[in-house]
């Protein structure tokens, strides 16, 4: 909403600067988006009398004319125009003027004759298009010749704040509107500008309310009334006569609309000013001479003032002339039908109230925005109507006459009260007030408050106020009126409660930093994938849940893994020369459930937390995930898990088994149950996003991760005796994992072993066909003695026969 | 003629020896030639088809046929068995390239939780991204101020999202979100919530107050991504729900918070704004931290940074989870955690926070 200053000042005496004005509109809630100065208008365009015109010698286009500047001097000047006589008052934009579009005006000579400036039509001064009489815009009354037009013509300098208005603010959708709530704010009277003389006497004219009947200028449908609770047509004559000022096309520009002809102007203008959105109908072009209201039929056409063909149904509301042919569409557009031309002489001025929802829900429909669809969606006070036909008629001028009224349906809204207790206000507000200081400061919006006893009084919303409905409405509306810069500030008096993070979100940032400890970088990537990223990576789509309007195609699926996303990232980065990139995310992921199972929040969903991790750069191979994990395991106090590669576990794991290396790859567990995977990605995968080396990665749900987290054991009293080392190499078949004959080795050596290690891997000379030898460093000892040699060797024979009969493996001796 | 027929049965012949020549091939290379040979410029085939042009029109369409039909089935054939070939190329391939998983040091850190090896070599660090920085900072300044971290749903239903929050369906507010729905449930039932407030309204059902919590977490909107707008961004917020709670506790609070997140002096701003869940409602601003209020690029010269949107809970929004609005009262706010990161780091364009590059990501 734009709003002119000088507008405003119609309704309420300002005198604060415009950065005064700005702030008391933000300290309102009405928030400035933008301050214009629209300063000097028409600066170098005067007032000039036309002395004579004469017949330009060498050219039939243009003739000559001399103007009279003021000075009593005639200046000659060119003019492709002709409808001016001698004696006329006409706009000159004089040497040195800059006009509207940029043209700088200059001495020049046209077909051998020096013209000496120009002189000015509608359209040039931005005023509107070309009327009735084409050409130069001859001024009416009797201006002071030499005058600065803008001065003659009462536009001064202004100031425009461009206003967001939120929904719930429906009348400040109108100058009167913000211009109320800002004099209240300032404490400064309000008053709507004088109406002129054809409002306040309609000189002798019929302005008679007629029931609805045979006279009526319009009708209702009976299907039709509850979505047009009040309609009012108005005959409106000898419009041609109208002297619609030319600050009233001014201001309507400033505000943001095209100024068209007088007529269509000062609609506007009404509708800018009160906020009531109306019509003026040219009634010769109107079939009948009136009006109906009815509901579109299935299937009708209707072509809109901005000249497209629309299709309606029975939702819509139409306006039709008194032979059933819609006219426009109601509350949102007009037709084309019986639009104001400049030959107009009889108007029928609707004014009239339209469902808020249904004019939302047409207007969305077909895409059509209007002035009009704006307000009546957030609400147009019902009682409106009555004063935009006397603000229109009063704009016209007195020699405007006006005709008979026809006003269907409720012409007042219903009265809303609440009952408003100063002691809640001051609660909740934290502001000591009485009731007294309470209608102070509500009386100037429009509340009417009358004392109810107790420190409580009985409040009627103003029927322009459809937000305030309840006694909190009011508190808001005392508290801006108080100004929410007056609210004073004082911390809750809370008993001290000692709060820290859970124990999950604690896990959560260990797992974080942990992660980040192993030299990846934290990365942030979007929720959405389409079905070819999880195709690239392996992941097959059939869990994945579709959304109902996605920004585009690619973005279709909600992700059901975080490593599409990352390898995405990874690939930005190898794209960018950077050779060596490790990067993790923690995010929440999407499922469908599976049959019969529900999600844990909505029945629907099944939404998961999940770390990702993905790795690319030299020696970097399935160790480096799979280190990672233990990295993490380790850190995070976890029992060590066996990594396994088993065929088809349920959940996030055997989702994720595709997308890695059949060889290169080791199913986690947390809790007993598979949880994730771990590996290198196959080689389908790494060649599908144009890697030239192996990526690790690793992939796992971090909620049994963050459950299996648990607090601090007790302490374990640490041997202060000496450990004995023992290196045992066994030669197994080259398929037994080395992780599990550690497990036999850990469970065969019983209590004395307090640390195993890995320390050799050989595979060659020496071994047979297809075996490999496992090295591995037994560290022993006891808490309360040294060991003694028979018990270390009693421990070596039972983990060698243990590992013998579990996997085979042969003692290497030597 | 007894040449076409000779032909059609030379072309049989050769359809037959193609076949022999691809089921024989052992390998993807063998494969290839025996293609070659079999369907190739120097095939039996090949010169079959050149001999069409010396035949009469009917027999040339009839051997055309055949000879069309015996290209089709042997290119199948080679298809099929190019994919049989990859596939096991594939699995050897991966088979030999099979590395232990359980052979890595770390494994087998054993029962002490101590490494009994060599020390690997220290590598850097690597970095938390920016958002998660400043959310960390943010959910400790609440934490140390006496308030808990609550989480929730990403995927919302329409009750938690707008219903609870006082919008009910059609409400003209929900124009102020533009949703992204999920083809799931009832038609636009099931969503990705467009604010962090759903997880107020789970604490409010689950909990009898007093309710002193955060809520920090992803939301989506349906905004083309630009310099300051992401389809899938972070909110926080914060809720009080006690006895006596009022506006001056709200701006007392979110002071206290600036305070400690922008610098010792720097304070909160209420403007009357509208939300349908807090009336009370405001915008808030922060003073500049950059130039303290007296106007700067930051603060395009006004002294003051917008933040986010506050206001006292709604007794409409109390009604809905069930807390008596008589007796409890309560403030709200939230603001964007992205928009903060980018505006205390001077990024020109938060579309950089989603890129993950690496050079990026390590400035912070």
């Amino acid at each position: 909403m734009r709003v002119p200053l000088s507008w405003l000042k119609d309704f309420t005496p300002v005198q604060a600067s415009p950065e005064e004005v700005a702030h008391a509109l933000s300290f309102l809630g009405l928030v400035v988006e933008g301050v214009e100065r629209a300063d000097k208008p028409w600066a170098g365009i005067i007032v000039a009398r036309v002395l004579e015109t004469r017949p330009h010698p060498s050219a039939d286009r243009i003739q000559l004319v001399d103007v009279d500047m003021g000075d009593g001097e005639a200046l000659q000047i060119c003019c492709g125009a002709f409808n001016m006589k001698s004696g006329d008052l006409v706009p000159l934009a004089a040497l040195g003027a800059v006009m509207p579009n940029g043209l700088e005006i200059a001495r020049r000579k046209m077909r051998g004759e020096w013209s000496n400036g120009m002189l000015c039509s509608v359209p040039e001064l931005g005023l509107g298009e070309e009327g009735l009489e084409k050409g130069i815009y001859v001024l009416p009354g009797d201006l002071p010749v030499g005058q600065p037009l803008a001065e003659a013509l009462g536009v001064g300098d202004d100031v425009v704040f461009d206003l967001d208005i939120g929904p719930n603010r429906p009348d400040c959708f109108s100058i009167a509107g913000v211009a109320r709530d800002l004099a209240a704010f300032l404490n400064l009277p309000f008053n709507f500008p004088p109406m002129g003389a054809a409002a306040v006497d309609p000189a002798g004219s019929a302005a008679v309310v007629d029931p609805a009947g045979s006279a009526a200028l319009v009708e209702i449908a009976p299907d039709a009334t509850e979505l047009c609770p009040r309609f009012t047509a108005t005959v409106i004559e000898g419009v041609r006569q109208a002297a619609v000022p030319a600050w009233v096309s001014r201001r309507v520009s400033l505000a943001g609309m095209r100024p068209i002809n007088p007529v269509v102007d000062a609609s506007n203008y009404v509708m800018l000013e009160i906020g009531q959105p109306n019509h003026p109908y040219d009634m010769d072009k109107l079939a009948g001479g009136s009006l109906q209201v009815r509901r579109a039929y299935e299937g009708e056409v209707l072509v809109t003032l901005d000249g497209a063909a629309r299709e309606l149904c029975p939702d819509d509301l139409v306006i039709a002339g008194g032979d059933g042919e819609a006219v426009g569409l109601a509350g949102v557009m007009g037709g084309a039908t019986a639009e104001i031309s400049p030959l107009t002489n009889t108007v029928l001025f609707e004014a009239a109230n339209f469902d808020a929802l249904s004019v939302a829900r047409t207007g969305k429909r077909l895409g059509l925005s209007s002035e009009a669809r704006a307000r009546f969606e957030r609400g147009v006070d019902i009682e409106l109507a009555g004063l935009a036909v006397e603000r229109f008629v009063s704009l016209l001028g007195p020699a405007v006459r006006r005709g008979p009224t026809t006003d269907l349906g409720r012409q007042e809204a219903p009265k809303v009260t609440a009952v408003l207790r100063a002691q809640r206000a001051a609660l909740l507000l934290g502001v000591p007030v009485s009731a007294n200081r309470c209608a102070e400061l509500l009386t100037p919006l429009g509340f009417q408050c009358e004392p109810a006893g107790d420190e409580r009084l009985a409040v009627t919303m103003p029927s322009w106020r459809p937000d305030c409905t309840r006694e909190v409405d009011l508190i808001e509306e005392i508290a801006r009126m108080h100004g929410y810069e007056n609210i004073p500030r004082q911390l809750p008096a809370r008993p001290m409660a000692a709060t820290s993070l859970s124990r999950e979100q604690k896990a959560r940032r260990l797992v974080r930093d942990i992660i980040a400890g192993t030299g990846a970088n934290e990365a942030w990537t979007t929720s959405f994938l389409s079905a070819e990223d999880m195709e690239k990576t392996g992941l097959s789509t059939s869990r994945a849940l579709e959304l109902e309007n996605p920004l585009d195609q690619s973005q279709g699926l909600l992700r059901t893994s975080v490593l599409p996303g990352l390898l995405r990232s990874l690939q930005f980065n190898v794209e960018r020369q950077i050779g060596a990139v490790q990067l993790f995310e923690i995010g929440n992921v999407f499922l469908a459930p599976l049959p019969g199972e529900r999600g844990a929040y909505l029945a629907e969903v099944d939404e998961r937390e999940q770390l990702g991790l993905v790795a690319i750069g030299r020696d970097i191979d399935a160790r480096w995930s799979a280190q990672a994990w233990e990295v993490l395991r380790g850190g995070l106090r976890l029992r060590a898990v066996r990594l396994a590669d088993e065929a088809a576990p349920p959940g996030t794991a055997g989702m994720h088994l595709d997308a890695f290396h059949p060889g290169r790859r080791a199913v986690i567990s947390a809790q007993g149950r598979p949880v994730g995977v771990v590996g290198e990605l196959s080689p389908k995968v790494t060649s599908a996003y144009g890697f030239s080396s192996r990526v690790a990665a690793l992939v796992v749900d971090l909620a049994p991760v963050l459950g299996a987290v648990t607090g601090m054991g007790a302490a374990q009293a640490v041997s202060r005796f000496p450990a004995t080392d023992m290196d045992m190499a066994f030669e197994v078949d080259e398929g037994v994992a080395a992780g599990d004959v550690a497990g036999t080795v850990e469970s065969s050596a019983g209590q004395l072993l307090t640390s195993l290690a890995l320390f050799d891997v050989y595979k060659g000379p020496g071994l047979g066909e297809g075996k490999r030898s496992l090295g591995f460093r037994l560290r022993l000892r006891a808490g309360d003695r040294t060991l003694t040699e028979a018990e270390v060797t009693r421990v070596r024979v039972a983990v060698a026969d243990a590992v013998s009969s579990a996997h085979g493996g042969v003692l290497r001796v030597g | 003629m007894n040449s076409l027929v000779d032909w059609k049965a030379g072309v049989a012949e050769a359809l037959d020896r193609g076949r022999d020549l691809v089921l024989a091939a052992a390998n993807l290379a063998e494969l290839r030639s025996a293609e070659g040979e079999a369907s190739g410029k120097r095939s039996p085939l090949a010169a079959y088809s050149s001999k069409l042009r010396e035949l009469a029109a009917d027999e040339r369409k009839e051997l055309g046929r055949a000879l069309q039909e015996a290209r089709a089935e042997l290119e199948a054939l080679v298809r099929s068995r190019q994919a049989e070939m990859e596939a096991v190329e594939m699995e050897a391939r991966t088979a030999a390239e099979r590395q232990d998983l359980t052979e890595i040091p770390w494994f087998f850190a054993g029962t002490s939780g101590v490494l009994a090896t060599e020390v690997a070599l220290p590598v850097p660090r690597g970095h938390l991204h920016l958002v998660t920085q400043v959310r960390q900072e943010l959910e400790d300044i609440f934490v140390s101020m006496g308030f808990e971290v609550a989480e929730g749903p990403e995927v919302e239903d329409d009750w938690h999202n707008f219903e609870a929050l006082n919008m009910p369906p059609h409400h003209p507010a929900r124009g102020m979100f533009d949703t992204f729905y999920l083809k799931a449930g009832e038609p636009e039932s099931i969503l990705l919530r467009t604010h962090t407030s759903p997880v107020q309204v789970r604490l409010m059902e689950s909990r009898k107050p007093p309710i002193y919590a955060v809520a920090p977490g992803r939301c989506s909107r349906r905004d083309t991504p630009d310099a300051t707008h992401l389809p899938v961004f972070h909110q926080v917020e914060a809720l009080v729900v006690d006895e006596g709670i009022s506006m001056s506790h709200l701006a007392a609070t979110l002071d206290a918070f600036v305070d400690a997140f922008f610098g010792r002096g720097r304070r909160a701003r209420l403007r009357p704004s509208f939300f349908p869940f807090t009336e009370p409602s405001a915008e808030f601003d922060v003073s500049c931290w950059v130039c303290g209020g007296s106007g700067c690029r930051t603060c395009s010269g006004s002294g003051w940074v917008e933040l986010g949107g506050c206001g006292m809970v709604d007794p409409a929004v109390f009604e809905a989870v069930g807390i008596d609005s008589e007796k409890y009262t309560g403030f709200a706010w939230g603001f964007g955690i992205d928009r903060l990161a980018a505006a205390r780091t001077n990024l020109g364009d938060v579309r950089d926070l989603l890129d993950n590059d690496v050079r990026f990501l390590v400035q912070f």
